[in-house]
């Protein structure tokens, strides 16, 4: 027993195991706090307060919302097929915690350092389509069955131009791993008195732009979120889901946006590159970071009109997709131009 | 510990795959074939190929058997229903024929017979990665290649548009998958209007 | 190490296992399905020798091998679409109007 603690790859797998839990931890309290967060920016946007009654603030409301839904009464449709309607949620939720493995939180804080981080992200979030399809056909319900499928090609099909622009930032960093496309962001350019962060958002502003509406797409979220649509799909693929289930759908999806930030901060934002801290508190600047554009998902969730499907598939294929292809060459060349000079 | 690993693995992918074909249900036969692809990217990981292993959940299990799906519940399958007296010597037949085929493989190799060195040398630990040494390969040596399967995906993908387009008649708005969903999501919403 | 010899031989029951379900089967999406199995079988034995040999020539195959299976899957599904619309069925056995 002693001889099996002391053994390097049991030990490996232990602090992995511990800082796995750690994180996991922390991120779903954080995204529970998330759906407090978006009632509030929601309510100020709509020139009113968000919920304020429970707790300081309305601080305690997540707690109210768990409680509730704990006690709902959960039903299962007459047709439905029950294993399959069982596993969807937490298809929602698994792939989006898994790809944290890999994102680098502070200098020396991730679980593990693969060389083919950004792969596992791309690996995770095709794995992801799975839970709405099916949640959309074991429902045994039309409604549903259309969100889900709606949802699945629209995830498919964004994913493309998704995985393309980060291709201009694999290229200038030089490696899939994404702690080394963080490193690779450390510095900042000089022009004089004025230094601008070395971050691929101002060497790669239209691969930045194709990701973060991409990243809409793919979390199902505002202006592309018909699949849920709230007032034209009655609930979409969740139409049937209550309770606990549908709880889960609902964090899957603010941990799909959570995890999506985290990567868009890794790729594009300098991960826990910033000025004044030291190593040991970078991470500060990476949960800064991330929770910034949290918001900003939330606000353009609360500010742009849905777009219809149709038009939703034609944006997907005939303008991102061929604008990601464009940023691919354009950056090839100057990076093949700049080496051989 | 990683020969472990690896039987776990390939007990999962062998279950799973017998699994696959003896399912009654397309649609239970294809989430089985999900969960074998996804065993078989985590050997593929065991073998140090990352960007392979990586590359097959993106590419099998993530678009192809999504298709798969897509096309299922699109035709709205059920359950097989299956039985007849021919049936039984056709699956006898079939199963004789994998019995041989396996124990050819199990001959083949208890005798030796696979090349091989004894004790492969180990890789060096990436003097480049494992996607940077493909890649060179891959734009290198096998460039021809590499450009006429850009060629044969084209070829593919205008192949899809026409074959699911159909008669004029059949479907108004056909088109691969993605757009066969469409054309299925799209009706309801025109027979309302 | 993984010895050769068995990962030779999960490749052969996955391809046996391939071949059974193509033979036995007649639901025409499950025979694609094992067409799939015996595609990934091959794989294996490619990236198996890509580790035994030292050598990355097998990756590349199989990076080759994977493309071509996802474009021989759409168009053998849009075929099975097509199929379907015009014969009401995806049962191999009941498409026999060429039979004499």
């Amino acid at each position: 027993m002693a001889a099996l603690l002391r053994d390097p790859t049991v030990l490996v797998a232990f602090w992995a195991l511990v800082k796995i839990v750690g994180i996991l931890l922390v991120m779903l309290g954080i995204v529970a706090y998330l759906t407090y967060f978006e009632r509030k920016v929601a309510g100020h946007i709509q020139a009113r307060t968000g919920p304020n009654r429970v707790g300081p603030w309305g601080l305690f409301q997540p707690f109210a919302d768990i409680l509730k839904l704990f006690f709902k009464e959960e039903f299962i449709p007459d047709g439905a097929n029950k294993v399959i309607f069982h596993v969807a949620p937490v298809l929602a939720v698994a792939p989006a915690l898994t790809s944290f493995a890999v994102v680098p939180i502070g200098p020396d804080f991730f679980v593990t350092d693969v060389n083919v981080g950004l792969l596992v992200f791309l690996a995770m979030s095709s794995l992801g389509v799975y839970a709405l399809t099916l949640a959309g056909w074991s429902s045994n319900n039309k409604y549903a069955l259309l969100g889900g499928l709606r949802s699945a090609a629209q995830m498919v099909s964004y994913e493309l131009a998704l995985g393309l622009s980060t291709i201009g930032v694999i290229l200038l960093a030089g490696s899939l791993s994404l702690t080394e496309i963080v490193e690779a962001q450390r510095g900042s350019f000089q022009y004089g008195p004025l230094a601008l962060p070395r971050w691929f958002v101002f060497t790669q502003p239209v691969a930045f732009v194709v990701f973060l509406i991409s990243a809409f797409a793919e979390t199902n979220r505002a202006p592309f979120d018909l699949p849920e649509g709230e007032s034209e799909l009655v609930g979409g693929f969740h139409t049937e889901y209550s309770s606990m289930k549908w709880a889960m759908f609902f964090l899957g999806e603010y941990m799909n946006v959570l995890t999506i930030s985290a990567i868009t901060v890794t790729l594009f934002l300098g991960g826990w590159n910033g000025p004044w801290l030291p190593d040991s508190l970078k991470f500060l600047w990476f949960l800064g970071k991330v929770l910034l554009l949290v918001f900003l998902f939330m606000w353009v969730r609360w500010t742009f009109p849905r777009l219809r499907y149709d038009q939703l598939m034609s944006f997907g294929w005939k303008v991102l997709l061929p604008i990601a292809l464009l940023n691919v060459l354009a950056t090839g060349g100057v990076v093949y131009w700049v080496g051989s000079r | 510990m990683i020969p472990v690993l690896f039987v776990a693995f390939a007990a999962i992918l062998v279950v799973s795959s017998l699994l696959v074909i003896l399912h009654r249900s397309p649609l239970t036969s294809a989430l089985f074939l999900v969960l074998a692809f996804c065993s078989l990217a985590a050997i593929y990981l065991l073998l140090h190929a990352e960007f392979i292993g990586l590359v097959q959940v993106v590419v099998y299990a993530g678009a192809i058997m999504v298709l798969f799906l897509f096309v299922i519940m699109y035709l709205n399958l059920g359950r097989d229903v299956e039985s007849g007296v021919t049936l039984l010597l056709r699956r006898g037949l079939g199963w004789l024929l994998a019995a041989v085929l396996v124990a050819e493989g199990v001959v083949l190799v208890s005798r030796g017979l696979a090349p091989g060195p004894a004790t492969p040398p180990e890789l060096g630990a990436a003097a480049a990665g494992n996607t940077q040494q493909v890649g060179l390969l891959l734009y290198s040596r096998y460039l021809f290649p590499f450009e006429v399967t850009s060629i044969v995906l084209l070829v593919a993908m205008i192949g899809v548009v026409v074959i699911a387009r159909g008669r004029r008649e059949a479907a108004p708005a056909g088109g691969a998958a993605p757009a066969a969903v469409r054309s299925g999501a799209a009706e309801p919403p025109g027979e309302d209007a | 190490m993984i010895p050769l010899s068995w990962l030779l031989l999960l490749s052969a029951v996955l391809f046996a296992l391939g071949v059974v379900g193509v033979l036995v089967r007649r639901n025409a999406l499950v025979i694609f399905m094992s067409i799939e199995l015996m595609l990934n079988a091959a794989n294996l034995a490619f990236v198996a020798f890509a580790r035994h040999l030292n050598s990355l020539d097998g990756q590349v195959f199989v990076f080759f091998v994977m493309t071509v299976a996802a474009a021989e899957v759409a168009v053998g599904l849009a075929i099975i679409v097509n199929l379907f619309r015009l014969r009401e069925t995806v049962f191999v056995d009941e498409i026999n109007l060429l039979k004499g």
